[in-house]
């Protein structure tokens, strides 16, 4: 398999895996209006990936033949979805770091550029309904404050991650990103009467491993469920 | 299945909710009005606005959307529809039958 070295490895493989995860909801979601929507958002990140991996290669044999070790994305994007706060939280760190990356980069000259500028639109709704939901649960019911919190928590361990250099892309003022991020994020949580965990900002694995290849648990399991009807039956169509 | 389902991560199944049924206008173009489009469920005005987003806007269907709660809608009966509606019946005149449309003029 042919794999160009080109940032648009990492960050494809992020909008494919989360795409993936959201996907899942399908047929699970709480309300049939709350499926449509988090689909909605699946769809958009499915059509990121497309155009980025098609940069590295062909998009097919990325998404579907590689193993584990080979994908590039976030261990924060392979988290399961958990109860519907988990979904919400993971979507909130994600996509209010998406906003900013791809925001930065539209203003670049790099071959990332066309895309970022397209997809800062989405992704700036997709912080949106992450925002508006997180406001909701934090500042609802004790149930729901106390889910949405526990949430943030359990995945605040990946985040650090999220602001390390990636290949490629070392003109990026990652330190800066990452201080608009923790403003914003702190601004959402506050109004949302909820607090900014205080945790580790990574696991056992140092905070990067993802981009390096190293992935969590879950994550075997979801690419068994994406990959096993191609390799199952190579070159299938419908 | 193979990845842990909000059941067996200690949220309950998915319940009815008691969330309030919205009415959906949609504003196709600018110059023309709003159109009832459907009607969806949301908890509050400003998830209603976001879900009739993505439920009626998803192919360039719009570029304003109203939400409107159902409750808040005050429609005629079925009962009163005779004397509602059948007095127009026999009353030609009052179409605008009879004059020419200019050409170019749409939406009239």
């Amino acid at each position: 398999m042919n794999i160009t070295a080109t940032p648009a490895l990492p960050l494809g493989d992020d909008a494919l895996i989360l795409s993936h995860r959201l996907g899942e909801w399908a047929g699970h979601a709480p309300v049939l209006e709350e499926e449509v929507a988090l689909a909605n958002i699946a769809l958009d990140l499915l059509g990121q990936a497309r155009v980025l991996l098609s940069l590295a290669g062909d998009e097919d044999e990325l998404a579907y033949l590689r193993e584990e070790r080979q994908f590039r994305n976030l261990q924060l994007v392979e988290q399961p979805n958990g109860d519907f706060a988990h979904t919400i939280a993971r979507q909130l760190y994600f996509s209010t770091y998406q906003e900013l990356l791809f925001d930065h980069l539209a203003a670049t000259e790099s071959e990332l550029a066309p895309l970022a500028g397209k997809a800062v639109k989405e992704v700036a709704y997709h912080r949106d309904h992450a925002h508006q939901w997180t406001l909701r649960l934090g500042d609802g019911t004790d149930e729901s404050h106390t889910r949405m919190q526990r949430a943030l928590a359990s995945l605040w361990q990946f985040t650090g991650e999220l602001f390390e250099p990636v290949e490629g892309l070392e003109t990026v003022p990652w330190s800066a990103l990452h201080d608009d991020w923790t403003t914003r994020i702190t601004t959402t949580l506050e109004q949302a009467t909820l607090t900014v965990p205080e945790g580790p900002r990574h696991g056992a694995w140092r905070a990067g491993a993802g981009r390096q290849g190293l992935h969590t648990e879950p994550f075997g399991r979801l690419l068994a469920e994406m990959q096993h009807l191609h390799r199952s039956h190579p070159g299938a169509t419908w | 299945m193979t990845t842990p389902r909000p059941a067996e991560t200690g949220a309950t199944a998915a319940a009815p909710t008691d969330w309030p049924l919205w009415e959906v206008f949609v504003r196709s173009r600018r110059g023309l009005s709003h159109t009832h489009a459907g009607s969806l469920h949301a908890p509050d005005a400003e998830m209603a606005l976001r879900n009739a987003r993505d439920l009626y806007t998803r192919r360039s269907e719009g570029i304003s959307i109203w939400v409107v709660p159902s409750a808040q809608v005050t429609a005629s009966s079925p009962d009163e529809k005779d004397a509602f509606f059948e007095p127009a019946g026999d009353k030609p005149y009052r179409h605008p039958t009879f004059y020419e449309i200019p050409d170019g003029v749409h939406h009239l």
